[in-house]
């Protein structure tokens, strides 16, 4: 049984006049143990899928149909005490935002130990204790001082790798992590990554790992989904998304990086933005922006089909990649 | 004067020093040894003697590990907070003692986009007014036709639909409300603007969108930057200058493609090797060991001593000044002083 099945997950948002769709029918899975990293457009969905999971949406958001099943039982149709008992416990969040996480009014040390007695009957003294050896292990330099001190008196990279201190207080099975370096330096970017890949595969934690640093994804995850406008277009082993990349977007954002590109040059972007939600194109919804476009693409919502090894949803996959094989043969 | 104004750098930091003080009560400080009373404060030595110059045009990146002062020189710089100690001079001018309308004129000269774009913009009003906003105050007498369209003007630089104005801070994605974080600083055509980690939340193709547009700010309006970053691809690919900071203190500053090419301090070493490759999962990261230090106890001598491979009985007792060197760049190591550094061999 895979820890995390997610089927057909639609989220919308209430408005005045009806309700935008912000996920559109995703449907994706995770086994015990196993790290996927979601990368793609900002707004295309990446925090709302990690909010649904968790069961955070609240009003104007909502789960509109489907299906989380986290370790057999769905997410969904949770009680609000089965969804408090697994939130935290089983199944932790590192937000993108760290004020989210954070009471400001609250010391760091009071916040960790409130967390860990809410779920362990621990004295303070030993909640004290673990809370200590996290904020070690996120490698805080002068814990005890730390544990005295406010949010606001720690630099953005502190706070957020107290965040990762605090979503692993419980030892839980899932980590669904959001952004949880881009306020860090690439130095103790790269000894938290290690932390959390070492977690995982010694513990058979699942992560789910979102994140706009591609290299990042590559040295982390096994598997990769590239979302846009609230759909899942690719998903595939992480190296040969990279290394292969199938569909447009992806292959759009691939090229876009500074590495791609000599320095002082012009960056390649990708024209055009992505659609709001209020204005969604009709069929592929990157076509406005594809130079592949084709009719049927401007009409017809594109299946999920295999191509390379990953799945894909573009109607003009196939056809671009014997075009390219046929080129190379050239 | 006028020459050095025409000649002399944009800004000029001499000797920048900032401490926040961890005690706040007078009464909680007030301690009780050896027979007095005594009053003891801690406190965080956040910047310790820094300075350096920014030429007119200049982008220069500053780097450095998570909390080893980098915000806190920006908000310096940008007037937001005031020094404990040292001098900051721009255009020619001392600002770093400027208060309420003194600062005015620099407001407008001076932007800033803030780290965090959930704290940065004003939760109850609309994208449009937040942009409306700066603009209606540096420039009384605009029309509001003008306003309107000055900001969907910038909106549309910056990669968002103008008819998103209408819409609330908290209906955006992080990277979304970055986006409009940058079109608030741009819309009063500043001429200098500090960018605290202004595309860490956004998406390759939007920072690659973001990027190419202050580059051609900086050819079309002669902008200059001080940009703050983790992204040491992006300080390869926009930066002309580089600053490496640790625990307050300055490393290394060199020209972006001296720094890349030939690092010397080595702290800046083992950055560049941390940096994640794509194509490539073979972990050739220098691992740094040894205990992190605290800005709350500054170690005596070289702040890096701790982390350091090259570390002897001269960097425990003497802190490095910087020096020059032959390819222009500056570096604080008694190592490379010494050219012991060359020995450096870690991974
Ligand atoms: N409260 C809300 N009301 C209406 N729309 C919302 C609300 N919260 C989010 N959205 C919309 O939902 C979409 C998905 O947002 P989400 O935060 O998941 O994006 P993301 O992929 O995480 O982007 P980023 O990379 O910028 O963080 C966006 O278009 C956003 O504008
Ligand atoms: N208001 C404050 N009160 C007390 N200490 C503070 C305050 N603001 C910053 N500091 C301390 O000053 C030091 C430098 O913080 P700063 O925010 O400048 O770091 P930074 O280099 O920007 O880090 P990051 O990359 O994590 O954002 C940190 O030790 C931080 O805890
Ligand atoms: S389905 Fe069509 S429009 Fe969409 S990405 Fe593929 S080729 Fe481009
Ligand atoms: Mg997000
Ligand atoms: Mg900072």
């Amino acid at each position: 049984m895979s820890l995390l099945s997610v089927r057909d997950l639609t989220v919308k948002f209430s408005n005045r006049t009806g309700a935008l769709t912000a996920l559109n029918g995703i449907s994706f899975d995770l086994a015990r143990g196993e790290r996927l990293g979601i990368v793609g457009e900002s707004g295309a969905g990446k925090s709302i899928t990690g909010f649904a999971l968790m069961n955070l949406l609240s009003q104007p958001g909502f789960i509109d149909g489907g299906q989380i099943l986290f370790e057999g039982e769905d997410v969904t149709q949770m009680s609000k005490k089965q969804v408090r008992d697994m939130r935290g416990n089983r199944m932790a969040m590192i937000f993108q935002d760290p004020m989210v996480t954070l009471n400001p009014v609250l010391t760091i040390g009071q916040q960790m130990v409130e967390t860990l007695r809410a779920h362990r009957k621990l004295s303070f003294e030993e909640a004290r204790q673990i809370a200590l050896v996290k904020l070690k292990e996120v490698y805080i330099p002068s814990p005890v001082e730390r544990f005295e001190q406010y949010p606001h008196e720690l630099s953005g990279g502190m706070r957020q790798r107290i965040i990762i201190a605090m979503a692993l207080l419980l030892d839980p099975k899932l980590i669904i992590a959001d952004e949880p370096t881009t306020a860090l330096d690439v130095t103790i970017q790269a000894d938290i990554m290690e932390l959390l890949l070492e977690m995982c595969q010694s513990n058979q934690v699942g992560l789910i790992l979102i994140t706009h640093d591609l290299g990042v994804v590559s040295q982390v995850t096994e598997r990769t989904m590239v979302m846009y406008a609230g759909r899942i277009i690719e998903n595939g082993p992480t190296r040969s998304i990279i290394n292969d990349p199938q569909h447009p977007y992806t292959q759009g954002l691939i090229s876009a990086l500074p590495q791609q590109t000599q320095p002082g040059q012009r960056l390649k972007q990708i024209p055009g933005v992505m659609p709001t939600l209020s204005d969604m194109p009709s069929g592929c919804p990157f076509h406005p922006r594809c130079d592949h476009a084709t009719e049927t693409c401007k009409s017809q919502v594109p299946d999920i089909s295999q191509s390379g090894e990953s799945f894909v949803a573009c109607h003009e996959v196939h056809r671009l990649q014997k075009e390219l094989a046929s080129e190379a043969a050239q | 004067m006028s020459l050095d104004k025409e000649n002399g750098p944009l800004l000029r930091v001499k000797g920048l020093e900032k401490r926040f003080n961890l005690d706040q009560g007078f009464l909680e400080s007030l301690k009780f040894s050896s027979g007095k009373l005594t009053r003891e404060t801690r406190a965080v030595h956040a910047v310790n003697n820094i300075s350096f110059d920014v030429d007119r045009g200049d982008a220069i990146c500053v780097v450095g590990e998570s909390g080893c002062g980098k915000s806190t020189v920006a908000r310096m710089v940008a007037g937001l907070i005031a020094p404990s100690g040292g001098e900051i001079h721009y255009d020619g001018e001392r600002i770093d003692g400027l208060r309420g309308k003194d600062l005015l004129p620099l407001r407008k000269k001076i932007q800033m986009i803030f780290q965090n774009p959930y704290a940065s913009l004003n939760p109850r009003m609309t994208i449009g007014q937040t942009l409306a906003e700066p603009l209606r105050y540096h420039n009384p007498s605009m029309s509001k036709g003008a306003l309107q369209d000055k900001a969907a003007a910038v909106m549309k630089s910056v990669g968002i639909d103008p008819a998103w104005g209408a819409r609330f801070a908290h209906e955006l994605s992080g990277g979304q409300r970055q986006r409009i974080a940058i079109a608030r600083a741009l819309t009063v055509d500043p001429e200098f603007i500090v960018a605290d980690e202004p595309i860490s939340a956004l998406d390759v193709s939007i920072q690659a969108q973001v990027l190419n547009l202050m580059l051609e700010m900086q050819e079309a309006h002669g902008l200059t930057y001080l940009f703050i970053t983790h992204d040491l691809s992006v300080v390869e690919h926009f930066g002309t200058k580089v600053i490496v900071l640790y625990l307050g203190s300055i490393c290394e500053v060199a020209d972006t493609q001296t720094l890349f090419s030939n690092p010397k301090h080595p702290y800046t070493k083992a950055l560049l090797s941390a940096v994640p490759q794509l194509k490539d999962d073979r972990s050739n990261h220098i691992r740094l060991k040894g205990e992190i230090p605290t800005p709350i106890n500054l170690p005596s001598g070289c702040p890096f001593r701790s982390r350091c491979p090259l570390s002897d009985a001269r960097c425990a007792s003497e802190k490095p000044m910087p020096l020059q060197k032959d390819d222009g760049s500056v570096v604080a190591c008694h190592a490379v002083e010494e050219e012991r550094v060359d020995a450096l061999n870690w991974v």
